[in-house]
C-alpha cells in the first residue's frame, strides 16, 4: 500500500505539470478556483470559448481524453495517469464540464458500437472539444425508467424517420452531435423494442428549446424531433438492441470515477476557518467542529474509495456497480453542506448577490444546483437500488410491466 | 500508487478469517457474554500459536516482525469475529506503548510474553467520565510508586501488566504527565471487574496503593507518547470496527434474503434494500478511510494524526450504523438474546467509547486539519 509515484508516474507528473504551467489560461485561475459547482462564470469572457480553446490546446499537445486510444484523439494513458493529470490540472479541470457527457458517455459508446471509419471521423474532434456531444435519453415519460421512452424511429428505405420529444438534455443548445435512444417496436415489452443512433444536431427537424431550471440557469433543454432523417449507417448496435447499447453508455458513466465528485467539503472547511461568529471563529465552535468532522470523513472516504477503485482498475479489474456510491454520497452531502454554510450566516444567509453574500454567493449557488445533482445520472433511489441489487445481490424490484407489450402499459398513475 | 493490501497480506487475512471462523464461532463468544469465562483462553492461546499476537512485534522481541499493515488485516478479522479476547488492549495499546517508548530491557521483558500469549497488557488512562486529557489525570506518581484509581481500564481484571498514565508535575502543562509500567501481579494494585455494555470485553477499576512502578519513556513525555499510542490504536481499532460493520451488513443481507413476509423475501422491499445499501455505503467509506490510516500507520507518515482521527470517526459511525440497522432488518428476532445481532450492537457501542468518544475524535480531527492547513 503506497501513495508514492513510481518513476514512470513521477515522470508523467512532471511532464504534465510543466505543460500546464506553460499553457493553462492562468488569467482565469483564481475565478475558477473560487467558482462553485455548477456555476462557473468568467468575467468578461465566454466560458464556452475559453473551455473549447483549453480543450483544443490539450488535444493538440496530446493531453485530451487521456485514456482513449491515440487513433481516436487520446493518449492511451493508464487510469493512474488520468488521476495524476486531474490532480495537476486542478481548477482548470472545471473547464471540462461541458465535455463530460461527450467524453464520458457518448465517446465510449461510439467506440464500442460505431464503425471504424466513423470512429476515426467523429472521435478526434470530440476529444479536442471542437465538436460537443449530448445524450438524448430522458423523456417526460422515461427518466429513471429510461426504457419507458416514446420517441419513435421508423424505417424508410435506408433511413430512419424520428418523431418525438426528449427532455433535460444537458448542453443540447451548444451540441453538434448526440446519441439518441428511440423506440422501434412498441408491440414488444419495453426493453426489447429500443434502438440507438447518433445524429447531427443540426439536422432538419431537430428543435432545441432551453428549459429554465430551478436554479434559474438554463443548462438543459427540451429537444423536439419532427420527421428527422437519420441514415441507417448511424445506427449503434442492432435494431431493437438499444437497451444493451444504452447499458454500455451508463456503465461508462461509472468509468468517469477518479474524476472525483465534488462534496463541497473543502469549500465549507475554508469558510468555517474564516467566518467570524459572535463568539469567535466558527471553526472554534464545538458544534461546528462536529459537523465539519462528519463531512470531512465522508469526503475523505469518497476520495480513498475512488483511489481503491483506480488501484483495482489499474490491475485490470472492471469498474463495478460499487462505484455508484460516489454520486449518492456526494449529491446529498453537497446539498447539506450548502444548507449548513447558509445556516452559519444566519439572516444574511438568504442574500445571494455577489457583493452582499459571503464568499460571493458560492453556497447559495450550490444550494440551488444541488437538487439537480441528486437527480441527474440516476436519482439517489436508483443508486441505492443499484447497490442493493448488483452489489449486495438482493432481489430486483417487482416489475409489473416486464412482459407486457409496450403499447399496453398504462401511462397515468390515476 | 497502489491503494490496496498485497496478495500476501490478503492471504494472511484469509488465514485469519478461516482460523477465527473455526475457533471463534458465535457460540464461543457467548461463553464469555454469559459470564462463563472472563475471556476465551483457548482462542488466545491459538492466536499466539498462529503468530497473530506478535505480528507487528520485531523478531528480536519474539514477534513475527511482519508490520502494521499485517496487523491491520488481523484486526479486521478480530472485529468481524467479535473475538472475546484482550487483543486490542494488549496488542494495540500495551505493545505499541512499549514499542514506542520502552527501554531495551522493558521490551525484552514484556514483548516476547505478549507475542507468546503469556502476558496480557493494558493501558490505564481514564479516571471516570471524560475523554483523554492531561487535566483529567490525577493519579500521583512519587518515589517509584503510584497512588490513585483508574477506571474504566479495558481488560484490567485479567491483565498482567499495565501502562499507567500518572501525574508527575503541577505546572498545568502536558509535561506534567509521565507513563509508568506496573506489574499488576506484584502487589499494590486492587482490581475489580465492572459491568459494562459489552461483557465480551471486560472493563475494570484498578486501585493503586503504593504500587511499584517503573518509568516508561522519559519523565514528562507521557502525554506525547500517549497521543501517539492512541493514534496508532485508533487505526487498528478502526479496522476491528470495519470488520464488525461488514459482518453486521452480511448478517442483515442474509436475513433479508431468507425471511419471507407478504409472500416475498423482505430483501425485495425497497425500504429494506435501501437500509442495506446505506449500510454498505457507511462500511465502504469507513474501509477507505481505514486504508489511508493503515498506510499512514505503516509508514509513520506525518499524516498519521489526521488519518487516524478520520479512520476512527468513520469506522465508529459505520459500526454503530450497521449494527443498529442489522437489528432493524431482523425485526423482532433481532431483539432476542438468541440472535447474534446484539453482540455486534454491544461491541459497536462499547468500542465507540474505549479510546475516547466520537465527539472527542471529531474535535481532534478538526484541530489536526487546522494545524496542517496553517502549516
Ligand atoms: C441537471 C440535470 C441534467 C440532466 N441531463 C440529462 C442529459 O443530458 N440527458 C438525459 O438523457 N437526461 C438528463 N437528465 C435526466 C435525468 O437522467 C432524469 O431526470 C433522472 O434519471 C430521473 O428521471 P425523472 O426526472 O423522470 O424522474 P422520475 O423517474 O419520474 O422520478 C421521480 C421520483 O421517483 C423516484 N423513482 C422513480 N423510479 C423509482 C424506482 N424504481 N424506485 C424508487 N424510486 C423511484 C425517483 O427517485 C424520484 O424521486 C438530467 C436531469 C437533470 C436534473
Amino acid at each position: 500500500m503506497n501513495f508514492d509515484d513510481t518513476p514512470q508516474e513521477a515522470a508523467f507528473r512532471a511532464e504534465a505539470r510543466a505543460w500546464i504551467q506553460a499553457n493553462a489560461p492562468k488569467q482565469y485561475e483564481e475565478e475558477l478556483r473560487k467558482s462553485s459547482l455548477g456555476r462557473t462564470v468568467l468575467k468578461g469572457a465566454n466560458i464556452l470559448e475559453v473551455a473549447k480553446a483549453w480543450q483544443k490546446k490539450k488535444a493538440d499537445a496530446g493531453w485530451a481524453c487521456l485514456h482513449w486510444p491515440k487513433e481516436y484523439g487520446g493518449r492511451g494513458a493508464s487510469p493512474i495517469e488520468r488521476v495524476i493529470w486531474q490532480q495537476e490540472e486542478g481548477p482548470f479541470g472545471k473547464l471540462s464540464g461541458m465535455f463530460i457527457i461527450g467524453h464520458g458517455m457518448c465517446g465510449p459508446t461510439m467506440m464500442a458500437f460505431a464503425g471504424e471509419e466513423q470512429k476515426r471521423k467523429y472521435l478526434p474532434p470530440l476529444a479536442s472539444g471542437e465538436k460537443v456531444w449530448c445524450q438524448l435519453f430522458s423523456e417526460p415519460a422515461g427518466g429513471s425508467d429510461v426504457a419507458g421512452l416514446r420517441t419513435r424511429a421508423e424505417k424508410k428505405g435506408d433511413d430512419w424517420i424520428i418523431n418525438g420529444q426528449k427532455i433535460w438534455t444537458s448542453g443540447a443548445h451548444y451540441s453538434d452531435y448526440g446519441i439518441l435512444l428511440t423506440r422501434t417496436d412498441p408491440t414488444v415489452p419495453k426493453h426489447k423494442g429500443l434502438t440507438m443512433f447518433f445524429l447531427d444536431m443540426k439536422s432538419p427537424g431537430v428543435e432545441v428549446r432551453p428549459i429554465k431550471q430551478a436554479s434559474g440557469q438554463s443548462d438543459f433543454n427540451e429537444v423536439y424531433f419532427t420527421d428527422v432523417v437519420i441514415p441507417d449507417s448511424q445506427r449503434l448496435g442492432a435494431v431493437n438492441d438499444g437497451w444493451n447499447v444504452s447499458l454500455t453508455t451508463l456503465m461508462n458513466e461509472r468509468m468517469s470515477i477518479g474524476a472525483g465528485v465534488s462534496t463541497g467539503f473543502p469549500e465549507l472547511f475554508d469558510f468555517c476557518n474564516s467566518l467570524m461568529l459572535e463568539e469567535g471563529p466558527a471553526i472554534e465552535d464545538r458544534s461546528v467542529r462536529s459537523r465539519l468532522a462528519n463531512y470531512a470523513v465522508k469526503a475523505s472516504g469518497l476520495r480513498y474509495t475512488s483511489m481503491r477503485a483506480i488501484s483495482a482498475l489499474s490491475k485490470g479489474e472492471r469498474p463495478g456497480p460499487e462505484n455508484s456510491i460516489g454520486k449518492l454520497v456526494a449529491g446529498s452531502m453537497v446539498q447539506e453542506v450548502a444548507m449548513y454554510a447558509l445556516d452559519l450566516q444566519g439572516a444574511a444567509g438568504v442574500l445571494s448577490g455577489p457583493e452582499d453574500a459571503e464568499v460571493a454567493g458560492k453556497f447559495q449557488a450550490m444550494l440551488l444546483r444541488a437538487p439537480g445533482t441528486r437527480v441527474e445520472g440516476g436519482t439517489d433511489e436508483i443508486m441505492r437500488n443499484i447497490i442493493a441489487e448488483r452489489v449486495l445481490g438482493l432481489p430486483g424490484d417487482i416489475r409489473v410491466d416486464k412482459d407486457v407489450p409496450f403499447n399496453q402499459i398504462p401511462t397515468k398513475g390515476r | 500508487m497502489n491503494f490496496d493490501f498485497s496478495d500476501e497480506q490478503k492471504q494472511m487475512r484469509d488465514a485469519a478469517r478461516k482460523f477465527l471462523a473455526e475457533k471463534c464461532p458465535p457460540k464461543a463468544v457467548r461463553e464469555v457474554l454469559d459470564g462463563k469465562a472472563p475471556y476465551d483462553k483457548a482462542l488466545w492461546k491459538g492466536l499466539a500459536e498462529m503468530g497473530f499476537l506478535g505480528v507487528a512485534i520485531p523478531e528480536e522481541f519474539g514477534g513475527a516482525g511482519a508490520g502494521h499493515l499485517e496487523l491491520c488485516v488481523i484486526a479486521e478479522e478480530m472485529g468481524r469475529a467479535n473475538a472475546p479476547v484482550p487483543f486490542s488492549s494488549t496488542v494495540y495499546l500495551a505493545a505499541e506503548a512499549l514499542l514506542l517508548a520502552g527501554s531495551g530491557a522493558q521490551k525484552q521483558k514484556w514483548l516476547p510474553k505478549i507475542a507468546s500469549g503469556e502476558a496480557i497488557g493494558t493501558l490505564a488512562l481514564f479516571e471516570g467520565k471524560g475523554n483523554p486529557s492531561p487535566k483529567a489525570i490525577k493519579l500521583q506518581a512519587s518515589g517509584g510508586t503510584l497512588n490513585g484509581v483508574k477506571k474504566p481500564v479495558p481488560d484490567g481484571a485479567i491483565a498482567d501488566f499495565a501502562v499507567v498514565a500518572a501525574r508527575t508535575g503541577s505546572t498545568g502543562r502536558d509535561s506534567d504527565i509521565s507513563l509508568f509500567l506496573v506489574d499488576l501481579k506484584a502487589g499494590g494494585v486492587e482490581t475489580k471487574s465492572l459491568t459494562n455494555v459489552d461483557p465480551t470485553r471486560g472493563q475494570a477499576e484498578l486501585t493503586f496503593k503504593n504500587a511499584k512502578a517503573e518509568p516508561l519513556g522519559a519523565a514528562g513525555d507521557g502525554w506525547s507518547i500517549l497521543t501517539q499510542v492512541l493514534d496508532r490504536a485508533a487505526v487498528l481499532l478502526a479496522f476491528e470496527q470495519v470488520g464488525g460493520s461488514d459482518r453486521a451488513l452480511e448478517m442483515g443481507r442474509d436475513y433479508a434474503l431468507d425471511r419471507i413476509a407478504f409472500g416475498r423475501p423482505i430483501g425485495s422491499f425497497q425500504a429494506v434494500k435501501h437500509i442495506l445499501a446505506d449500510m454498505y455505503v457507511s462500511a465502504t467509506l469507513a474501509r477507505s478511510n481505514c486504508y489511508y490510516g493503515a498506510w499512514a500507520l505503516s509508514t509513520n507518515a506525518s499524516e498519521l494524526p489526521e488519518a487516524a482521527a478520520a479512520a476512527r470517526i468513520s469506522a465508529t459511525q459505520a459500526f454503530q450504523h450497521c449494527s443498529k440497522n442489522n437489528i432493524q432488518v431482523h425485526g423482532g428476532m433481532g431483539f432476542t438474546w438468541e440472535f447474534d445481532c446484539h453482540m455486534y450492537y454491544r461491541r459497536a457501542n462499547a468500542t465507540a467509547l474505549t479510546l475516547g468518544s466520537l465527539s472527542y475524535w471529531e474535535d481532534q480531527l478538526i484541530d489536526r486539519m487546522r494545524k496542517k492547513n496553517a502549516a
